[in-house]
């Protein structure tokens, strides 16, 4: 017990020190950060404004309201925001990593590598992002004269860890191909498409193979969609949080298997 | 002419080595473009039998997102912008003004090539997907209309390639003009109709869109073909593209001549 929460402590330094470092590697370009998180904003307020034309023309899809929909994007924001934040610059490196064989280096170090790969830049603008859409959704929340609760507040950020999860370890996986063929700068694009699904209302799909492998497969219907119903009061009942969890577990089983598989392939460029 | 043709054949042999790339990407664009199909299909669920929105039944809204993704396919810029920017900041432009070459028609030349190689990647999973919704595919109603739409296709994509031109060319003054592409191309995602027809939009809004170039990159050529935009419309339409183009020929035209005062050829 003792021993793991010194490794705790150990880990929680070095993350502290990464961040540190990013912030100051950020701040030599402080417009560009500001764009950014222009650049952003900008494509949030596209996905409302899309919502808002589409419930100019009905007042329902699927069975989802105006204000429903716009906190099921409110949240998808926060979510993608988080994991932009903490991940998607790292795991996109991962092939230029392997590329160049600066992959040896850290293994080299006293650290576990996974964790180095995955969290060594920070992005610390995103944070306003996903404050931007925190924002939405509680304007959303108060439109719908919703107040959840305080467990619906703790389900929430449970949920919204689970998100991140599967987020991170689908990406993460993708980007293991790297170790087969190098060069994979496609599979950032590749996932920002699925991104793009992750905002509907998972009740628009029928039944079939489509909502079935981005439910079971690629659970991208589940990681915003299962929070804003949260949120919304829409869950039948708490078991409805159930799939969203259990695919968090297997999705991060998955990714650290192929991982190490991954690993047993990785000749080093360099040497 | 020769020079430049030869440009176009390497251009092809290049793009040639990313076609599995290509055929993944155009693969990959069509998952959340069934996500939208789908939207669609329980919005108009909700609504009695032939149902019109904006103007557009269910098969002629499919079809609009369907066109808008073949359009998309033949006339996007894909790394063009990012190469002209990074032409331009390692120095590499510096060769183009010493050889006989225009660099202008030598991005096009590339541009034109690359498209015709992702184009015909493209078409493989995208006519799979057109014949999957066949039902709801709308064909031409004459010779003349798809002829009119083909020629506005490839107006619109002279005027796409103008655009990236001139916004890749703010390399000549900013260090990194990734973001300036990203604003560019959030507005051009939601004003040239990718996102929705602009016939959906409120009257007054659309009036105001239809004047900025956007428009005539994909809504307007994919509104010829659907029969959607005819008579006066359309010959007001064919005007607005060429006089865009015109401006935005005009406009690279002097971006690149003001820009090579402040060229200082890093590297080179």
């Amino acid at each position: 017990m003792k021993a793991a929460f010194a490794t705790v402590r150990r880990y929680a330094g070095i993350y502290a020190a990464l961040i540190r470092y990013s912030l100051i590697h950020e701040m030599q370009f402080k417009a560009n950060f500001l764009l950014w998180i222009l650049v952003e904003g900008l494509w949030f307020g596209l996905q409302i404004a899309f919502m808002t034309v589409l419930y100019g023309h009905t007042d329902s899809i699927a069975g989802w309201s105006r204000w429903e929909v716009v906190l099921l994007v409110g949240c998808n924001q926060f979510i993608q925001q988080l994991f932009h934040m903490l991940f998607v610059t790292n795991l996109s490196n991962l092939s230029e990593l392997i590329r160049k064989g600066t992959l040896d280096l850290l293994f080299l170090q006293p650290v576990n590598t996974r964790f180095l790969i995955s969290v060594r830049k920070f992005e610390i603008g995103n944070i306003a992002n996903a404050l931007m859409g925190l924002a939405v959704v509680g304007y959303a929340l108060a439109k719908l004269h919703r107040v959840p609760s305080a467990a619906q507040w703790m389900g929430f950020v449970v949920v919204c860890v689970a998100g991140l999860a599967i987020h991170y370890s689908l990406m993460f996986l993708l980007a293991c191909i790297a170790f087969w063929t190098v060069r994979a700068q496609g599979i950032v694009w590749g996932y920002y498409n699925l991104f793009n699904i992750a905002r509907l209302p998972a009740d628009a799909f029928p039944r079939g193979a489509y909502r079935a492998v981005f439910t079971w497969v690629l659970p991208m219907l589940l990681v915003s969609n299962v929070p804003a119903k949260l949120l919304a009061d829409r869950l039948g009942s708490p078991w409805e949080l159930m799939p969203l969890i259990g695919m968090a577990v297997v999705c991060f089983g998955a990714s650290e298997l192929f991982w190490r598989l991954s690993l047993r392939h990785y000749t080093s460029a360099s040497s | 002419m020769g020079k430049y043709l030869h440009v176009f054949g390497l251009g092809i042999q290049n793009t040639l080595v990313y076609r599995v790339n290509f055929l993944f990407r155009a693969a990959f664009g069509l998952i959340p473009l069934a996500g939208t199909l789908f939207l669609w299909k329980s919005i108009y669920a909700g609504k009695e039998p032939g149902a019109i929105l904006g103007g557009y039944t269910l098969a002629q809204m499919i079809s609009y997102y369907l066109l808008v993704t073949l359009v998309d396919a033949v006339t996007a810029v894909a790394e063009d912008d990012w190469q002209i920017a990074a032409d331009i900041k390692d120095g590499q432009v510096s060769q183009f003004l010493l050889k006989p070459m225009d660099y202008l028609t030598y991005r096009l030349c590339l541009y034109g090539s690359g498209r015709a190689v992702y184009t015909t990647m493209a078409l493989i999973p995208v006519s799979v997907f057109i014949v999957f919704q066949r039902e709801n595919f709308v064909l031409p109603s004459d010779a003349a209309t798809l002829s009119l739409a083909l020629a506005s296709i490839v107006m619109a994509g002279i005027l796409q390639f103008f655009i990236a031109y001139t916004v890749a060319l703010l390399a000549f003054w900013v260090l990194d003009v990734s973001t300036f592409i990203f604003i560019q191309f959030a507005f051009e995602y939601i004003a040239s109709g990718h996102l929705f027809p602009l016939d959906i939009l409120p009257a007054a809004l659309q009036k105001v869109v239809l004047l900025t170039p956007y428009p005539y990159l994909l809504y307007f050529p994919v509104g010829v073909y659907l029969g959607q935009i005819h008579g006066e419309a359309l010959w007001r339409g064919i005007g607005m593209q060429a006089g865009w183009i015109l401006m935005a020929y005009l406009g690279a035209r002097w971006m690149w001549s003001r820009g090579l005062r402040t060229y200082t050829a890093v590297g080179g």
